[in-house]
């Protein structure tokens, strides 16, 4: 997996393409000096044997064909098995001296050359050796070949391809070392940044990206993160700080005025009822304010501190307990299957009133006679809540605005409730660092995965 | 009664002392931490109603050196912002209710009538008695007029703690809280729906009904209509 991830960083794909290119570069910087190398190589033999074969014709000119043989002879037991070749025929190419047995029978080159094998036997070996000769005829008919054996030259290129391939190989097995070390160094920090940036989406606000002190471009993109995080914060602090201010500042008069109209009912000229609906407005705007400010405070994490071990399975039946008048007055069914003893570290008060608005949603959204499904398993990931309705369920492109403050359906705008029942929902999720989910089509299946009990 | 409210806020001890002495109680006031205690010392009242941010000594250390010092005076909190920890630490603090600022009117006094019925109760009893209407602690039977009522462990729950509040006042929040035992809020009238399953079970048959609905505060167990 960690392998994986670093074949498919920026850094690694950049390190190999670097590769490539400086592959490439030293395969044409080697294959130029091959040619060059190797041609001089040929370039002095074939040199060599010009030489060769003009100093044997002028000795031919001087002491005639007895002189001329008796100069490769010499020139042949020098040297007994060095890479000359000679031959001297006389016009019928029946061979008078040298060792070859018999004049190739090739046709020659545009340089008047003659390039053949050797016969293996000529050499003991079982390598065929190439070799390269050029042919002379001299006065009266008298042919005489002079060449090389190649294999050296052959050994020394073969020498020269292998010292290539090897430099060539050394060189991107560097590359790649070096690209894995560079993507390996640029990942960590990169996943340093990646951390904390899912670690504040996770509601960790206060968390900031380490630097390394050493101001280079990775410190100084760490430290504009961490300014731009700073301004972020404070935003949502004073929007926060607003809406808290707003419904705090807004509930006390709202109060008082419930308070005035619970003082009027004592007046007996005055309409009890109209004071009665007067006072069921009060209380609904009073609660409104009062789930605002809820979900306020347990976005803050403030209760974090006063977390204990609760048992999920006893809330979720005491959720169940108090809402089945409601299911039962509605004629729907209600489907259990909770694991025994589920905990997890949390509030108490806060769970019950997550599973409370969901339960109570399901039972709102679904018809008469439909179906609840509502169910707990301890699975190997950590407790998983589900609860699965047979209502109209919620649209796809809906279903990230449902957890925002104040959101309704359209189709729900007639039935009771303020749009902040799912919201609470989230922030109580989020607070117990667990994750919500929405599916289901048709009806809605919540899904809220707790994380495991460490 | 005689009420003691410690409160640093001027307009809401004005407010609170009006709505208390109309309703009947005799009530003194204090205006920080220090006056507070020294009077719930000197004096004997039947609750206290504490501020929990006060000038010079905080409601919660209030209570606590009125407990150390042998003070039994039952104690309601009144919290500013309610968070359910700052709820924890006041009970522990020796508080004997919680009530988070702002509150109706009603709630406070159903709550203050409660916390002191509560410390005239004394001695547990194996059995209550309302009217005809008799709840038996050991084998867990209801009675009316000598006929068996069945009851759901809920339902019987419910009961007990109205019958325990006779007569009084009793708010929907403090139903939550004492007998579901969970501190949130209902977003749809289900404790109606409980309270109305009772009904039908109690009153069902009878000409009397016991269990009435106060408008706008909660209900009320009763022999005399409301």
């Amino acid at each position: 997996m960690r392998i994986e991830r670093l074949l498919r960083s920026s850094t690694f794909r950049l390190a190999v393409l670097y590769m490539a290119l400086f592959g490439a570069s030293v395969a044409v910087l080697l294959t130029f000096i091959y040619w060059s190398t190797a041609g001089y190589i040929a370039l002095q033999t074939d040199d060599t044997i010009e030489a060769e074969v003009t100093g044997l014709a002028e000795r031919y000119g001087i002491s005639g064909l007895d002189g001329l043989i008796r100069s490769i002879d010499e020139r042949l037991s020098r040297k007994p098995n060095g890479d000359a070749v000679y031959l001297l025929t006389d016009d019928q190419l029946t061979p008078l001296i040298g060792n070859l047995d018999r004049w190739p029978h090739v046709a020659r080159d545009g340089d008047g050359w003659l390039n053949f094998n050797l016969e293996p036997a000529d050499d003991g070996g079982e390598v065929i050796h190439r070799a390269r000769a050029r042919p002379f005829t001299l006065r009266g008919g008298y042919r005489l070949l002079v060449g090389r054996d190649m294999h050296a030259l052959d050994a020394t290129r073969t020498l020269i391809v292998r010292a290539i391939a090897w430099g060539l190989a050394i060189t991107v097995m560097m590359a790649l070392a070096g690209g894995i070390m560079l993507s390996r160094s640029t990942m960590r920090r990169l996943e340093a940044i990646n951390e904390t940036s899912r670690r504040i989406m996770g509601g960790d606000l206060s968390r900031r990206i380490p630097t390394r002190s050493t101001d280079d471009d990775f410190d100084q993109l760490a430290e504009n993160l961490n300014g731009m995080l700073d301004t972020i914060e404070q935003l949502m602090e004073d929007v926060r700080r607003v809406t808290d201010n707003v419904a705090h500042d807004l509930r006390t008069p709202l109060t008082r005025l419930r308070n005035r109209l619970e003082e009027l009912k004592s007046d007996a000229h005055v309409d009890k009822s109209v004071v009665d609906a007067a006072m069921a407005d009060a209380d609904g705007l009073l609660a409104t304010f009062n789930a605002l400010l809820r979900i306020a405070s347990i976005e803050s994490g403030r209760r974090r501190a006063a977390f204990e071990s609760v048992s999920l399975d006893d809330v979720m039946r005491d959720v169940v307990e108090l809402y089945e008048p409601l299911v039962e007055q509605k004629a729907q069914s209600l489907e259990l299957s909770i694991s025994e003893n589920v905990h997890v570290r949390g509030d108490r008060d806060l769970l019950f009133q997550a599973f409370a608005n969901l339960l109570d949603n399901a039972i709102k959204y679904t018809p008469r006679g439909g179906q609840i499904r509502v169910s707990l398993e301890d699975g190997t990931a950590g407790p998983r809540i589900r609860i699965i309705d047979t209502g109209p369920g919620i649209p796809e492109q809906s279903r990230s605005q449902v957890f925002k403050r104040f959101f309704r359906l359209e189709e729900s705008r007639h039935t009771p409730g303020n749009g902040l029942g799912l919201s609470l929902v989230e922030a109580v999720a989020r607070l117990h660092r667990a994750n919500i989910e929405l599916d289901g089509n048709p009806g809605l299946d919540v899904s809220l995965d707790f994380p495991k009990a460490a | 009664m005689r009420i003691l409210v410690i409160e640093d806020d001027k307009e809401t001890l004005d407010y609170l002392a009006k709505g208390l002495t109309e309703s009947g109680h005799s009530v003194d006031r204090a205006a920080d931490g220090k006056d507070g205690l020294f009077l719930a010392l000197e004096n004997d009242y039947d609750v206290l109603v504490v501020d929990r941010m006060l000038p010079a000594l905080g409601g919660l250390s209030l209570i606590q050196t009125l407990r150390s010092s042998g003070k039994t005076t039952p104690a309601l909190i009144l919290s500013a912002l309610g968070d359910v920890d700052d709820r924890v630490t006041g009970l522990q603090a020796g508080g004997d209710d919680y009530l988070v600022k702002p509150f109706a009117f009603s709630e406070l006094a159903a709550r203050l009538d409660a916390l002191t019925r509560r410390r005239e109760a004394g001695t547990p009893e194996t059995s209550l008695k309302v009217g005809d209407l008799e709840l038996d602690l050991l084998s867990r039977a209801v009675r009316r007029a000598g006929r068996m009522i069945r009851l759901q462990p809920r339902e019987f729950s419910l009961l007990e703690y109205l019958m325990r509040h006779v007569d009084q006042v009793v708010t929907r929040t403090m139903l939550l809280e004492g007998v579901w035992n969970y501190h949130f809020d209902p977003q749809t009238n289900v404790i109606d729906v409980h309270v109305s399953r009772l009904r039908s079970k109690i009153d069902r048959g009878f000409d009397r009904p016991l269990l009435h609905t106060v408008r706008g505060a909660g209900y009320k167990l009763s022999v005399e209509a409301s």
